[in-house]
């Protein structure tokens, strides 16, 4: 069993800098991270593909350059390839890497575990060829790959950044279809954030609209009744807008109406969490440094709620910075001279939120699918298949889960659990809030009985020879 | 077979020097060079492997879908265990296979 003042889960930017600046007050920190290298999805590859893709992928990708080689710290054990798939209220950590399993104990343990994407049902969003536009992303980052015959659907920055970065690379998507409308950019508007912070985000997206205008990129707005169209393979998108419906063929269709945070970890631990109504999503509860309802355990990034990769490394330092006055480190004074600062950019850094989350809210149409549409991918459970089983009765998720598989298979929920919160939560006229999510549990990630057989020397009570 | 993903460092526009040299792998018995300890999943889709398996409840065709170990839709098997082809990166000689698949016409095995 590896032992550490402070084990971290993820090395996206708020892993990282937790990391940096625990190390930096003298603890001892152990880095789980999934990915064979750190960076998170938003620095993904970031230390090697810089140079590489630099030009593409934008300074906002490469500036993760710095966080990454900061992980090169005698205090820092960096595992790359650790897949957490057990996670205890007393720090220990269990994860396998390469097929072999092993275990870990932090006095500390910050879940840093970031986003997923919104699962986003529509007709048609299981074929070969739909993927999320953040994977679209990743293919470009990690490996240099890029979708060609795009078509990209739904709402949020990322959309129009991703199409920018397609553009750069000499692959422009086919078509834009967006399913936020004007009326909510009004309505944005008195969200919008104020001086500096507030321009530098519209120059931003100014910039990135002007590209992809000047790449000759259409775009729909206000779209809905997406749908993917195709037997084996998608073939074609079909949505209304402006009053007629549409079809663009393309082989690549990348769905994306925003992120969520991924709470698996702290789900599995029993935390409390509350419902996000702005951002329309669960996350767990928190103080001001990051710490959860348990107090051993802290939280930053985006798992803690949507903020981004310069939210996500601010709190990631605060989280460290409590975490080494618990331990003994550092002195109230000191905590919180240093947290000053960091609190400050903080709070400017979250100034463009509210704006992005009005401007950009989830489709309708995925947060309601018709009866047909699949929402569980990894079961095949339908929307329509999840209200016969509340008309018989199913109150909450859970129940939905037993009943339908809904939330059973492989991907244990991540894709399906906030479809199954919203569709229950409609037809009982309340919020996602009031009906909760799915209980999660270990293994949070499948496993072999080899791997967990192997562990036996590490476990406490009878081992081996004992019987 | 045509695939709609391109390979940018492909045509030597931006030769990558760091991502590996091409390496012999088999997917359901088709010979592949992909490059060497490159994302499994990514190389697959260059080289125009479309679907990457069927899937156990009605054996309908499924691909990448969110490329960061999450959605479990990009299912191989290699050496008898089935695993997320996005979060393994290519050894040379793999023998990747679909995993077993449900009914592919539909119906039911219950």
């Amino acid at each position: 069993m590896t032992e550490a003042d402070l084990i971290v889960l993820g090395a996206g930017p708020a892993g990282m800098a937790a990391a940096c600046q625990a190390a930096g007050a003298g603890l001892s920190v152990l880095v789980l991270d999934e990915q064979p290298r750190a960076g998170g999805q938003i620095y993904r590859d970031v230390a090697r593909a810089a140079a590489l893709r630099g030009r593409i992928l934008g300074s906002d990708y490469t500036g993760g350059q710095a966080l990454v080689a900061a992980l090169d710290h005698p205090l820092i054990a960096h595992l790359p390839g650790a897949v957490a798939w057990r996670v205890d209220p007393d720090g220990t950590v269990a994860f396998s890497r390469a097929g072999v399993a092993g275990m870990a104990r932090g006095r500390r343990l910050l879940v840093a575990t970031g986003a997923l994407e919104r699962p986003m049902p529509v007709p048609g969003w299981t074929l070969p060829g739909v993927m999320t536009a953040g994977a679209a992303q990743i293919l470009l980052k990690a490996s240099g790959v890029v979708a060609g015959d795009a078509v990209l659907a739904g709402s949020g920055p990322l959309l129009y950044l991703v199409a920018a970065q397609m553009v750069r690379a000499g692959t422009p998507p086919r078509a834009l279809v967006e399913t936020q409308g004007t009326t909510d950019l009004l309505a944005a508007a008195r969200h919008l954030p104020g001086a500096l912070a507030g321009w530098r985000m519209l120059a931003k997206g100014g910039a990135l609209l002007r590209e992809l205008a000047g790449a000759g990129v259409p775009r729909f707005r206000g779209a809905s009744a997406i749908a993917v169209e195709g037997a084996d393979h998608a073939t074609a998108i079909t949505f209304d807008c402006g009053g007629t419906r549409h079809r663009i063929p393309c082989s690549t269709v990348l769905l994306h109406h925003g992120v969520v945070p991924n709470t698996q970890v702290t789900r599995s631990l029993a935390l409390a969490h509350d419902w996000d109504a702005a951002q329309r999503a669960f996350r767990p509860v928190r103080d001001g440094w990051g710490r959860t309802s348990l107090s051993t355990v802290f939280v930053a990034g985006d798992g803690a709620g949507i903020g981004g990769a310069g939210v996500a490394a601010l709190s990631g330092r605060l989280a460290a910075l409590a975490i080494a006055h618990d331990l003994g480190r550092i002195c109230a004074g000191d905590r919180d001279l240093a947290a000053r600062p960091l609190r400050v950019r903080r709070a400017l850094d979250l100034a463009a939120r509210p704006f992005l989350d009005r401007a950009f809210p989830p489709f309708r149409g995925a947060l309601a699918p018709d009866d047909a549409t699949i929402i569980c991918r990894c079961e095949e459970v339908t929307a329509g298949d999840i209200r016969r089983h509340a008309a018989l009765g199913t109150l909450g998720p859970n129940q939905a889960k037993a009943f339908s598989r809904a939330g059973m298979g492989p991907c244990q929920g991540r894709f399906c659990a906030a479809s199954v919160a919203e569709i229950l939560a409609a037809l009982q006229g309340t919020s996602p809030g009031r009906i909760g999510t799915h209980r999660v549990r270990a293994p949070l990630k499948p496993v072999t009985l080899a791997e967990i057989a192997a562990l036996a020397d590490d476990l406490p009570g009878p081992g081996p020879g004992a019987s | 077979m045509k695939t709609a993903f391109r390979d940018l460092a492909a045509g030597g526009a931006s030769a990558d020097a760091s991502e590996g040299a091409r390496v012999p792998v088999s997917f359901e018995g088709r010979a592949l060079l992909l490059r060497a300890g490159a994302n499994l999943a990514a190389e697959l889709l260059v080289a125009g492997v479309m679907p990457f398996r069927h899937t156990p409840v009605s054996g309908a065709p499924r691909g990448p879908f969110c490329m960061m170990g999450a959605c479990y839709d990009c299912l191989v098997r290699i050496g008898g265990v089935t695993q997320q082809a996005c979060m393994i990166e290519v050894a040379g000689g793999m023998e990747i296979a679909m995993p077993p698949a449900g009914p592919a016409d539909g119906g039911t095995d219950d």
